[in-house]
């Protein structure tokens, strides 16, 4: 590689940083003055390339283009607007993790409208009219489009510097930054304030959006794709500081255009395709920077948040009454197999349902008692299964040996990933772990020599007698109530209570002597490891394993479970888990827009039941006693 | 004997100097109040002491540790014990499983996966909440108590690790009068009956005067006094920086009204 290849390249990744950066910034901003962090963000920039291939293609021409660009801005802007002024006005004062999963809501609902809007192809718009050009660099064709989007970001980001700096809008955006009750207490209306800056975020999501679409197709994938990338950018530059995103949005597309300049090196008699490796080169960036600057590049420490959920009541172990009702319900399963002979695919269910059980129990686990809100637990699910069923694959592996290398590898990639997460807390842990639940699904991906790639790992199925799905069905059951009691029993345990102390107040803790970074790593690793024997289970479960089965999704999917059951009591993500599972399996499969489906049900649990439906019963049983 | 020996203590905050070469010692089984006006360094000093701020410079010797730059929880196990300003205890769990974490964590007991923590160390932990008066309450959630009895719980805590140093921050911060000297006076019997020292900082002066063995004054950033009660009350840098020189409202010779026209 020479160094006019390392200098193009570098002009690619500056071309490629622009779209990254106008996300960033717009997520930056938003979360800078609301507190929110808007993971739809990245669905209005999909949106945004959508309808910018729309206005492109009907009106055509040079308007059609560059105005249809414009028009696309403001149209997400107002969709941004309107999407504050309906559903995240009413949840400012609720829990952190319920925005977040409101916001996520958002994604499975545009996802499936856009889906009906457009329908499944990939579009790719037209070439720029007045830039179909290109020219030439060090004998290589660079297109003026690219060379357009290099310039056009740092001048987006002059206009935003100035705009923040000079105008009264501005200052008020920057004051409330620094402390927004302090804004309203000086009479200034917030509420027109967090609309007007939502939109402003969604104007320029939606802007970056369409600046793509003469770059790259429009698909399904993009809001996913981009709200991963953007998360890392704004964690690396620091939340709230739209230079450090655009600084963040250059240094990481730099890295990644480097990793595909050196390309392939032999070193010590082995060749290494560099190429490969850009997800890692952006995790190891990330990393780097959260070492050095927890806080981000340019980053400050985020004031207090006042004001959060009421604290839960203490832990009580169980009552008989409830020891009974375990005792049946487990009677109840074990007696499933019988059944089975008239519908078997009770059986099948009943799998499923148990594994959702150990995830979700796995996933309370750091949530509740932890108060780490993972929103990347698909990770450890991903890389229990892979573990398995590539050991099945390569060394042709008993499942007995298959199923105890599921929790070693989801142990080794909890204890590396907690590592770095327990150093933060609140959303920059819920995007650092998201971000990393990513990088798992992305290498398991690319690496196709090892993975399969998007094709994944097949015929990993249990030998007889584990064949028979009943007998299947009764390892899991026992797997499961072994997982489920365990965990409880670490919980009611010194480390259990030591992981809540550092919860409730860390400095307390500290001042009697608890390591609470390292109690809440090892808490990590231990519901790593108890979600890497699910994700083994359900390898055997299934045959097969894909990375579609182990994205963003299945990380939502537990974290709804656990608020759906109630995230202050130890028996809701069991229950969460069940009533969600059976749900998924029976109606949603039902509908083609089930992602739709499931976002409303989010959203409809966000605003009725912040307590889930196990708080919910203890809620009403109280209100029952008291009346009588 | 000598406890706790502060030397050459100092920490700046960009060009502030929070605390300016401030050096004091606390003998053994001295109540000893560090008390002076707003913004004088006494959180600073403070927080350098319990390990929440590193010094810049200085020592902090206990017995024979420096504890300059050290993290509370290391601190902590050699054997100081603390209270917070703005009482903390664990909402989550009962008034006596607060106790009882403070007993696991100093028996080492942590990391332990088993045993539930709840027939951990219960009897001792209802004897410290019989000593501050919160047995009764035991089995309540911590989250509910009032705030005095948060203050008695945390007490119960600190004690814990049967310290020989305790520091309190404004142990009376946010009680009523009332409730101030009987906690002051509960603590003051709890550390003599244990041989304790007691460093505290504290607003309330009729508690400072009427307990404290010694006192020591700050004022931006120095140490100006150090003595008894009746030393310090009758100091005149210590009655300049609460009273001020008197010059500000020193009556000014009226001028004569001029006549009306």
């Amino acid at each position: 590689m020479n160094v006019s290849g390392f200098i193009f390249q570098a002009l690619n990744g500056l071309s490629s940083a622009s779209g990254l950066f106008f996300v960033a910034a717009g997520l930056s901003l938003i979360f800078g003055v609301t507190r929110i962090v808007n993971i739809a963000h990245g669905s209005l920039y999909m949106l945004g390339t959508y309808v910018a291939y729309s206005l492109a293609t009907k009106i055509g021409g040079g308007f059609g283009f560059w105005g249809g660009i414009v028009i696309t801005a403001c149209l997400v802007g107002l969709l941004g607007a309107a999407i504050e002024f309906v559903l995240l006005r009413r949840i400012y004062r609720a829990p952190e993790l319920f925005q977040l999963l409101a916001t996520f809501a958002l994604i499975l609902i545009i996802n499936d409208a856009t889906l009906w809007l457009w329908g499944p192809e990939d579009l790719l718009g037209p070439r720029a009219p007045g830039m179909r050009d290109a020219i030439e660099i060090f004998g290589r064709r660079l297109p003026t489009y690219d060379l357009f989007l290099i310039v056009i970001a740092p001048v987006v980001l002059w206009i935003l510097h100035l705009g923040l700096a000079r105008t009264r809008f501005g200052r008020l955006v920057r004051a409330a930054t620094q402390d927004r009750e302090m804004v309203g207490a000086l009479g200034v209306n917030q509420a027109m304030l967090f609309t007007a800056v939502f939109a402003l975020g969604s104007f320029l999501a939606g802007l970056g959006g369409a600046l793509q679409v003469a770059r790259e197709p429009a698909n399904l994938a993009m809001d996913l794709t981009v709200i991963g990338d953007a998360f890392v950018v704004v964690v690396v530059g620091g939340m709230g500081s739209i230079t450090g995103a655009y600084l963040a949005a250059v240094i990481i597309a730099e890295v990644k255009a480097l990793c595909i300049a050196i390309g392939t090196v032999s070193m010590f008699g082995m060749s290494l395709n560099f190429s490969k490796f850009t997800l890692v080169a952006e995790f190891l960036v990330m990393a780097a920077v959260l070492i050095a600057r927890p806080y981000g590049l340019l980053g400050r420490p985020q004031g207090a948040v006042r004001g959060v959920a009421d604290p839960e009541d203490p832990m009580r172990p169980a009552t008989p009454a409830l020891k009974f009702l375990g005792v049946v319900v487990l009677g109840a399963l074990m007696a499933m197999p019988l059944m089975a002979q008239s519908s078997p695919y009770v059986l099948i269910l009943g799998i499923d349902v148990m594994i959702a059980v150990l995830f979700a129990a796995s996933l309370h686990f750091i949530m509740g008692p932890g108060g780490m809100h993972s929103f990347g637990h698909a990770a450890y699910f991903g890389l229990g299964a892979y573990g398995a069923a590539l050991l099945v694959k390569w060394l042709a592996a008993p499942m007995g040996l298959a199923l105890l290398a599921a929790p070693i590898t989801a142990l080794l990639g909890a204890l590396l990933f907690g590592w770095f997460a327990v150093r933060l807390s609140g959303v920059y842990l819920a995007m650092l772990t998201l971000a990393f639940a990513q990088i798992v699904w992305a290498a398991v991906f690319q690496w196709e020599d090892l993975t399969g790639g998007s094709n994944g790992v097949i015929g990993v199925w249990p030998p007889a007698p584990f064949s028979n799905s009943s007998v299947y069905f009764i390892l899991v059951l026992l797997l499961t109530v072994i997982g489920v009691l365990a965990l409880r029993r670490i919980l009611f345990a010194p480390f259990g209570y030591a992981m809540r102390a550092g919860r409730d107040s860390p400095l307390r803790a500290e001042a009697i002597g608890i390591d609470v970074k390292r109690v809440h790593w090892l808490g990590f690793a231990i519901a790593g490891l108890v979600c890497g024997v699910a994700g083994g289970l359900f390898a055997f479960a299934k045959g097969s394993i894909s990375p579609e089965t182990i994205g963003v999704g299945r990380s939502i999917d537990g974290l709804v479970m656990v608020l759906l059951g109630g995230i202050q009591t130890l028996t809701g993500p069991i229950v969460g888990a069940s009533v969600f599972a059976v749900l998924q399996d029976t109606i949603m499969r039902q509908t083609e827009y089930w992602r739709a489906l499931l976002g409303l049900i989010i959203l409809l649990l966000v605003m009725a039941f912040p307590a889930g439906i196990v708080g919910g019963v203890i809620n009403l049983l109280r209100r029952w006693r008291t009346a009588s | 004997m000598t406890d706790l020996s502060i030397r050459s203590l100092a920490k700046a905050f960009g060009g502030v100097r929070a605390v300016n070469d401030v050096s004091f010692e606390v003998a053994r089984g001295e109540f000893l109040a560090m008390i002076g006006p707003n913004g004088a360094g006494k959180s600073t000093c403070f927080n350098m002491i319990n390990g929440q701020l590193r010094p810049d410079s200085g020592e902090i010797w206990f017995e024979r540790a420096n504890l300059a730059g050290l993290a509370p929880r290391e601190i902590w196990r050699l054997g100081v014990g603390r209270t917070f300003q703005v009482a903390a205890t664990f909402g989550s769990m009962t008034v006596v499983e607060n106790v009882q974490m403070a007993l696991i964590s100093h028996a080492g007991e942590t990391y332990r996966l088993w045993k539930p923590a709840a027939s951990r160390y219960r009897a001792r932990a209802l004897e410290l909440l019989e000593q501050v008066g919160m047995k009764d309450a035991a089995d309540r959630a911590s989250r509910e108590l009032a705030y005095g009895d948060v203050k008695r719980v945390e007490l119960a805590m600190a004690l814990a690790n049967d310290p020989r140093l305790l520091l309190m921050d404004e142990p009376t911060a946010g009680m009523a009068p009332r409730e101030r000297n009987a906690l002051i006076a509960l603590v003051k019997r709890l550390v003599v009956e244990k041989g304790i020292s007691v460093l505290f900082t504290e607003h309330s002066m009729d508690v400072v005067f009427a307990h404290a063995d010694r006192i020591i004054v700050l004022a931006r950033g120095r140490l100006i006094a150090d003595g008894d009660a009746r030393t310090i009350r009758e100091h005149p840098k210590v009655q300049e920086v609460y009273f001020g020189t008197g010059k500000t409202f020193a009556r000014v010779e009226p001028k004569p009204l001029e006549p009306q026209p």
